[in-house]
């Protein structure tokens, strides 16, 4: 299952991802109504971008009177049918990311949908703070990163010691 | 509504407190794009080329291009056009960071700033709704404590733009600053903000940003990106050492200015090169709005006795003028001098060379040592810190002149010729006896010495545009005005110079047509360029500049280069270049563009 993965240590707060996710959406560059949210602690000399997580129980579905948000089981989303939507906002509240968000103009629930498999977000960003992935890749390569700092240790120790 | 623009300019008058919202004149969006191009339109028609940079008549433009607030690589920029305090020419100062793109969602192209305020005030811009707010208790505030204040008294998300003590009390040097870590540096606009007794611009936004032609758009957007993370210096070099990489680079061509331009050469460039500062000193790299590159440093002392300041930099100009050009190699205190001058909001590269030609004075005995707290020695870390201090506080008698930059100091203790600048701005990290093609760019650029007007650095050091050879003054005048023409509509965009590292001008006009709807190629865009470059030209022939003024430093002309790769050079053709540059430019020998070439560029009424 792929599923969009946020990096904040890569991050440079350069913000193309908020402005390629409006214009996926909206055609128009708008960090305001964007799915992806930086977040800029300049004192901290911090950047921390954030986006919907699809939550295997995810609480804006269970607060939703009319189903309008629903997890799919297949692809990992949770989907939200604007159609089904009635704009009680529980959803905005219950989201313990403040991942859901109201779209400044039509006041619609807008919330991130990986652009159909293929999200804008990461097409805009070199350093791959955030990035669409294979979960089992990204278990095996911090596996494999974390191993890594401590080979060269491994092998000197190694030496002479017969198994 | 015009694609890439809001369609509208905030016009300010801070005397009457009176604002007005102007339409964007389509005829100058088409013939100068935006930014700097535009900007210095309204200000050739608005401001008499002969003021006093200081007084109430002159105007300080905020401006943006079509470009920002959209995805297009590196276009953050922020130009601050005025009559530069420090030049007295035409002066366009430009940014990175966040505010030009959240000047526009909040729903302005630019902003006029005329007048003078009695007291001191800020704006708070949002969403298309102005206010202007006292601001006496952030007057003397450094630019980080007044960036976090005006965020805390408006919104938290809100981009700033601020002057620090140094545009306050005017001195020559100061910058403005926005996101509090990137500078508008040269030419002293930060003075003329003060002037005006601003403190700073706040702006927050939600409107979009739309384009003309959206898919084209983003086509020209995704190849362009694509280009440059290809590219060996915008992929590679930049993000991973930032624009201090080139101390190495450029000192290995015995090309960069140590201990005032005594030499070329700096031994000890090693220290401090951006190598050094990735090992030592880097947290992470800071981008810009919608950049790829993110070459900004965001830095940290790890010890000694600055250990625990953090800010962001040194780029690689402030790296060498704080460095090398005062023979400093202590990179810890280059460091601290470069955050205090952020912290000061004054110009990095004019406030090293300042301390270097300080150095100088001092060394050769022209600054009596009474007149100094601290032996002002080359090489001398903590002479540096605290000339730095003095410049930023101004309260000694030094302390006032060096704030001036270093051609009145010199001026004052009688010995003018020891400052490296041009038209009164100090010249960059790149020593013209080294690469003779700066050096015509230094003697032309319209504010001043300068390397961003014409960066012929690309082509003589770095292999771009088919290379040139650096010691050759052949080819330089049509190298020097390719560039310029380039660079002025580039500006005028609103995107990032470091673009061209991996972007061609086709790449550039494709993303400007399809934003804008006006169809534009390489051969228009070109010329909107020169279009630009030429009306710059005419403010400062209005100003009182003449071809006299076109010149180097004595020193570049005569001192020979002592050691290092360029040993034994000088600048020894520059009026046969300065010659060849006037006549590519339809020029006359005097610098005065000819009837003929102001009617091909549409400027023919405005003489």
């Amino acid at each position: 299952m792929r599923a969009l993965i946020v990096d904040p240590v890569k991050c440079t707060g350069c913000r193309a991802c908020e402005y390629a996710c409006s214009f996926a959406h909206d055609g128009v560059f708008n960090p305001a109504n964007s799915r992806v949210k930086v977040s800029i602690f300049l004192e901290d000399l911090t950047f921390i971008p954030s986006v919907c997580l699809q939550c295997d129980e995810p609480y804006c579905a269970e607060v939703c009177p009319t189903a309008a948000l629903e997890k799919d089981a297949e692809t990992g989303l949770v989907k939200y049918y604007k159609d089904k939507c009635i704009g009680c906002k529980q959803c905005v509240v219950a989201c313990p990311w403040g991942s859901i968000k109201i779209h400044l103009g039509d006041k619609k629930v807008i919330k991130c949908d990986y652009c159909d498999g293929d999200p804008a977000c990461v097409k805009v960003c070199p350093p791959k703070a955030i990035a669409y992935e294979e979960l089992e890749d990204v278990v095996l390569n911090k596996q494999k990163a974390v191993a890594a700092l401590y080979k060269d240790i491994v092998r000197e120790m190694a030496k002479g010691v017969s198994p | 509504m015009l694609g890439g623009y809001q369609g509208k300019i905030l016009r300010v008058n801070l005397s009457t407190r009176e604002t007005r919202v102007e339409p964007i004149n389509e005829a100058w969006a088409r013939a100068f794009i935006g930014g700097r191009g535009y900007a210095t339109r309204i200000i050739y028609a608005e401001v008499d080329p002969k003021v006093d940079p200081l007084s109430e008549g002159n105007k300080v433009i905020i401006a943006t291009g079509p470009l920002g607030g959209t995805v297009a690589p590196s276009s953050g920029r922020t130009m601050v056009v005025t009559k530069g305090a420090l030049t007295g020419a035409i002066a366009c100062s430009n940014a990175g960071g966040h505010f030009g793109p959240a000047l526009k969602h909040a729903g302005f192209d630019m902003i006029i700033l005329e007048g003078r305020s009695e007291t001191p005030v800020y704006l708070w811009i949002k969403d298309g709704k102005v206010e202007i707010r006292d601001a006496r208790h952030l007057w003397g505030k450094t630019v980080d404590e007044a960036d976090k204040i005006l965020r805390s008294e408006t919104h938290s998300e809100a981009e700033t733009m601020v002057i620090g003590p140094a545009g306050e009390k005017l001195s020559l040097l100061a910058n403005v600053m926005f996101n509090a870590h990137r500078a508008a540096g040269r030419s002293g606009v930060g003075a003329v903000v003060g002037s005006k007794n601003l403190k700073g611009i706040v702006v927050k936004g939600s409107m979009p940003v739309k384009v003309a032609q959206p898919e084209r758009f983003m086509e020209a957007v995704y190849k362009a990106r694509e280009k440059l993370a290809k590219d060996p210096v915008g992929g590679a070099g930049l993000p991973t050492y930032g624009t201090a990489v080139l101390i190495n680079i450029i000192n290995e061509y015995g090309g960069l200015p140590t201990c005032n331009a005594l030499d070329a050469y700096f031994p000890e460039a090693g220290k401090i090169a951006g190598e050094t500062i990735r090992e030592r000193n880097l947290i992470r790299n800071e981008g810009c709005a919608s950049c790829p590159i993110a070459c900004g440093r965001v830095t940290e002392i790890k010890e000694g006795k600055y250990k625990g300041e953090h800010g962001g930099g040194p780029e690689y100009e402030s790296d060498w003028a704080l460095g090398a050009m005062c023979g400093v190699s202590d990179l810890d205190a280059v460091i601290m001098a470069n955050y205090l001058c952020d912290r000061y909001g004054i110009d990095t590269i004019s406030a090293g060379s300042t301390v270097a030609c300080a150095m100088e004075l001092y060394e050769k005995g022209y600054i009596p040592k009474g007149e100094s707290p601290i032996p002002l020695e080359f090489g001398c870390g903590d002479a540096l810190v605290e000339a730095i201090r003095m410049m930023g506080e101004q309260n000694t008698p030094l302390g006032k002149l060096l704030a001036k930059g270093s051609y009145r100091l010199a001026e004052h203790y009688g010995h003018p010729e020891l400052s490296m600048s041009v038209k009164k701005q100090e010249f960059p990290a790149y020593d013209p006896r080294a690469f003779k093609g700066i050096g015509l760019n230094y003697a032309t650029s319209n504010r001043g010495a300068c390397h961003v007007r014409g960066y012929t650095i690309a082509a003589e050091a770095l292999g771009r545009f088919g290379g040139a050879d650096r010691l050759k003054y052949e080819g330089k005048a049509a190298l020097d005005k390719t560039l310029q023409d380039v660079t002025a509509a580039l500006d005028s965009t609103g995107i990032c110079l470091f673009t061209t590292f991996g972007l061609d001008v086709e790449d550039l006009a494709a993303m400007y047509s399809s934003a804008t709807g006006f169809e534009c190629d390489v051969n228009e865009f070109m010329k909107i360029g020169e279009r630009i470059w030429n009306l710059e030209k005419l403010f400062n022939l209005k100003a009182g500049f003449t071809r006299k003024d076109d010149t180097l430093p004595e020193r570049l002309l005569k001192e020979p280069i002592k050691s290092g790769a360029s040993k034994g050079e000088v600048v020894a053709e520059l009026d046969k270049m300065l010659d060849e540059y006037y006549q590519l430019r339809g020029w006359d020998k005097d610098s005065v563009p000819t009837k003929a070439k102001l009617e091909e560029l549409g400027l023919a009424d405005l003489l």
